[in-house]
């Protein structure tokens, strides 16, 4: 018995060793051919038209799905992905797209499409957002939100098939926005084939559950919570993607994914800490890109004292956001000096700088008729985003601050975020930290959701602001397409946000990423989701 | 032989009624409604509640109510986790074989380690290689489990990289659960990365395991050398002495056998303690075994979950603990006339 157990014994460290010594040589490594992505949270489903959450559109955009036109190079200009081309009508009020004939969808374990993507793709796509009647409207709850708050409805006619690979939007007004709008992550074409597959079975949910796209990968296998396994969607129309797989692994918790990052067993990802502990180390890079992104304080402007901009201009002085910089996003972002990011085209660079200045804020407070301060409550958001990870430091300071001119404030952050949303929208606060992160790189994506009339009316804005001749400069801008034109009119809005001050702008902060070096290609771009199309691994 | 096996077949049906008798008082014990304890519907309407108290008949006495909890344990129904809402039986039986991979795993390791190295301890009885050892031992034993594994990750996995941090295998290899045991059914799977993956397996648990194994390895240092000194003092060796046998070939011969016996026979309640250490290992290492699902269930309250992995991870200790006293009655033909478990 002692021999079988030394044998035993000397057999398995031979074994041990043998692994250990096979380890390198292998180049044909399944590992090699993989990429292993950590991600911050489950996503809610696997259709982005149907949500806005990031997590959800960096897990499917891109990597499942195509839209008809897309966002390019530095300048984010438009440019074809399934439309080769497009044409609009000089009124601005017709789009005709020319599809591409040689785009295939997935072929997964649930669906065997017969044809190449066509127009019925494209119409089942919009109409299933914008006809009530369509059958899969209001699967999965009847909720377009990024399409809801960009007024799809009220600026698309209708949507024609004039023949198999041509289609054509018929725009209610002419709207300069509507092809960033169409390149967007949530804008993807689905697959009208595989709806009536689905109906057939009478199992329309899956639509959004199990996905069939036209993008570089398609789904394996999904376990909430856990991981989604994409496999490479060999078909691709565009180029052939570098990788076999590409897997999500769901790594809540920021510490964990550091972790998972300095031990080598994710490649990229997603929100790091430590962002010194990874420039430290040579294997590892970290990107980082300034968002599309706007952090702020904004006032309710109907209800006093903020109904008087004079206030609002006081409060906006005295706030020093060099601190807050360096204390919330640890010097991570820039200073926001309107709610345009400098890199928009809209920003105007001659626009002045603002300032900080105590004393010119108590001169200001003494002609609006408040020489002794008042009380006032700031709302702090209770949850992190990447334009505000700590709402609440930041009401604090922002107490400080204001205690210099006079003004106490209480901070109320205990509310639940629907609750929260839910009181602001209905005007309960007096001044709130809150943020807006744009999902396409058209400036109307700021000004309008954020500070336009139609917005104050809808509690969207939670400012509600609202100022007839900036609601007329931002509309003509809408109505045309000439950029220039464009650049003034967004000017002189600009001008009237800083002059009237519904809200202090704060930071644009950065998002921050980091990878093994040895994975090559471009994954961020300064808005929208991750993009995996180009990734590599060497 | 068959007296000793009854007699364990009855010990085992007593503790089996005992702990099902624990886990059914738990469910009038934790707070709320105990049939929504039991069955884990907490979203049940007013006639779902009708029909969840006829099938565990809710309306009879104690004792029906009992046997009716007995009935559905048997059938497998531990009921649905009030968390995920799922049934508990089937998030064991995934989670299960994870847990046993690693105790196992690591019951080897501090076997093969802690077994020779207690023997070496005894032969050097009182020199500095026992003093050593021992204090050694000492230490290990000492070491909160938590912070070791912490440790670990820290210097194999971030700073040297050795070894990765977290999980059963990668997620680049897809291995389907057959059995549940992993390295089962990597070699079972037709996959043409078989190889790979075994050994990228082997990576993931050999951290784990090892943290696992230390607590109980100084154990069965001390057990071993304690056994091999005792039997090193019996007569038989001073006869084999006498007879002019090498040192070394009284070890081999006599004693490491003789001694092996005693040591064996704590294998079972050993066990019992790695467990427990494998189940705070689990948290730290995602390892997605019983013992994580188990502490997170405590976290959210989830008493269905806390009461179906009660009896699922004792039963399995207690069936490890019978087949260990199997195994030493087999070894040991003395053993076999005791009457009463051990």
């Amino acid at each position: 018995m002692l021999h079988a157990l030394i044998n035993r014994y000397l057999l398995s460290i031979t074994l041990l060793l043998l692994i250990q010594g096979c380890n390198n040589e292998d180049t044909n490594l399944l590992a090699s051919k993989s990429i292993i992505y950590c991600s911050e949270g489950s996503p809610e489903g696997f259709n982005p038209q149907i949500i806005t959450s990031g997590v959800t559109v960096d897990a499917t955009a891109n990597q499942l799905y195509n839209r008809l036109i897309t966002f390019s190079g530095p300048e984010n200009d438009i440019a074809p992905s399934i439309a080769k081309s497009w044409h609009v009508t000089k009124d601005g009020k017709r789009i005709t797209f020319y599809l591409r004939k040689d785009v295939k969808f997935h072929t997964t374990e649930y669906f065997t499409p017969s044809r190449n993507l066509n127009a019925d793709d494209v119409l089942f796509s919009f109409n299933r957002i914008l006809d009530k009647q369509n059958e899969y409207h209001y699967i999965s709850g009847g909720n377009y939100p990024f399409f809801q708050s960009v007024e799809f409805d009220s600026i698309v006619e209708n949507i024609e098939k004039i023949n198999d690979y041509t289609v054509r939007f018929t725009l209610k007004r002419a709207d300069s926005s509507i092809l960033a709008n169409l390149a967007t992550d949530f804008a993807v074409i689905l697959s009208e084939e595989y709806a009536q597959h689905l109906s057939d079975l009478e199992s329309q949910q899956q639509i959004d559950i199990l996905p069939v796209g036209t993008g570089p990968y398609k789904l394996k296998e999904y376990r909430a919570g856990s991981f989604i396994r994409y496999i490479a969607h060999n078909d691709y129309w565009q180029t052939k993607p570098n990788l076999e797989q590409l897997i999500f692994d769901i790594t809540p918790s920021n510490t964990g994914r550091l972790t998972k990052l300095l031990a080598n067993e994710c490649d990229v990802v997603a929100y790091p800490i430590a962002h010194n502990k990874i420039i430290e180390r040579p294997d590892l890079t970290l990107d980082e890109v300034t968002s599309f992104n706007v952090g702020y304080l904004g006032f309710n402007t109907a209800r006093p004292p903020f109904n008087n901009k004079l206030v609002r201009k006081a409060i906006s002085l005295a706030i020093n956001k060099e601190a807050i910089l360096e204390t919330i996003y640890f010097g991570k972002a820039d200073k926001a000096n309107t709610i345009i990011p400098p890199t928009s085209w809209a920003y105007d660079k001659t626009l002045p700088e603002q300032e900080y200045s105590v004393s010119k804020a108590v001169r200001l407070l003494n002609q609006a008729g408040y020489p002794d301060g008042f009380a006032m409550n700031i709302w702090a958001m209770p949850v992190q985003r990447s334009y505000n990870p700590d709402a609440l430091t930041m009401a604090k300071l922002i107490q400080g601050d204001l205690q210099k001119i006079g003004v106490n404030v209480t901070i109320t952050s205990n509310y639940e975020w629907s609750m929260f949303l839910k009181l602001v929208a209905e005007g309960e606060h007096q001044a709130v930290l809150l943020g807006w992160s744009a999902d396409h790189p058209d400036p109307d994506n700021f000004l309008t959701p954020l500070l336009s009339c139609a917005s104050a009316l809808k509690g969207n804005s939670r400012t509600f602001w609202c100022n007839q001749q900036f609601d007329e400069l931002i509309h003509n801008a809408l109505e045309t397409s000439d950029l220039t034109k464009r650049k003034a009119y967004y000017a002189q809005a600009l001008r009237i946000i800083a002059d009237e001050a519904p809200l202090v702008p704060i930071a644009h902060s950065k998002r921050y990423q980091a990878r093994n070096s040895n994975i090559k290609g471009k994954l961020l771009n300064t808005f929208g989701g991750i993009n995996f199309t180009e990734a590599s691994k060497n | 032989m068959l007296i000793f096996t009854l007699r364990r077949i009855n010990l085992f049906i007593f503790t089996m009624l005992l702990l099902t008798l624990l886990s059914f008082s738990l469910s009038k014990l934790f707070p709320g409604d105990s049939l929504i304890n039991l069955s884990g519907q907490i979203n049940a309407t007013a006639e779902q509640r009708d029909v969840l108290a006829e099938a565990y008949s809710h309306n009879d006495s104690i004792i029906h109510q009992y046997w009716a909890y007995l009935t559905h344990l048997f059938d497998g129904d531990l009921g649905l986790s009030m968390a995920s809402h799922l049934p508990v039986s089937s998030e064991i039986m995934n989670l299960l074989p994870a847990t046993v991979e690693l105790s196992m795993v690591s019951l080897l390791i501090a076997m093969a380690i802690g077994i020779p190295v207690g023997f070496i301890a005894a032969v050097n009885h009182k020199k500095f290689t026992d003093n050593a050892i021992l204090s050694i031992a000492m230490i290990g034993y000492s070491v909160p489990v938590f912070w070791l594994g912490l440790l670990a990750i820290l210097v194999f996995s971030i700073q040297l990289g050795w070894l990765p941090s977290a999980g059963r295998i990668s997620l680049v290899y897809e291995i389907k659960a057959v059995t549940g045991i992993q390295f089962i059914d990597i070699l079972m799977s037709d996959n043409e990365y078989k190889w790979q993956a075994f050994q990228d397996a082997t990576a993931h648990i050999i951290m784990p395991a090892c943290v696992v194994a230390i607590a109980p390895m100084t154990i069965f240092i001390r057990l071993a050398r304690t056994s091999m000194m005792e039997v090193l003092d019996t007569s038989y060796i001073t006869a084999a002495k006498a007879k002019g046998l090498t040192f070394w070939q009284i070890i081999y011969r006599h004693a490491v056998r003789n001694a092996l016996i005693n040591v064996i026979r704590h294998v079972g309640l050993q066990f019992a303690n790695l467990v427990t250490l494998a189940m705070v290992t689990e948290v730290i290492f995602s390892w997605p075994g019983i013992g994580r699902w188990l502490i997170e269930s405590i976290f959210q309250r989830d008493y269905t979950a806390i009461q179906g992995g009660l009896i699922a991870l004792s039963s399995f200790i207690f069936i490890v603990h019978i087949v260990t006293d199997f195994i030493y009655a087999g070894l040991n033909p003395l053993a076999r006339d005791r009457k009463h478990g051990a």
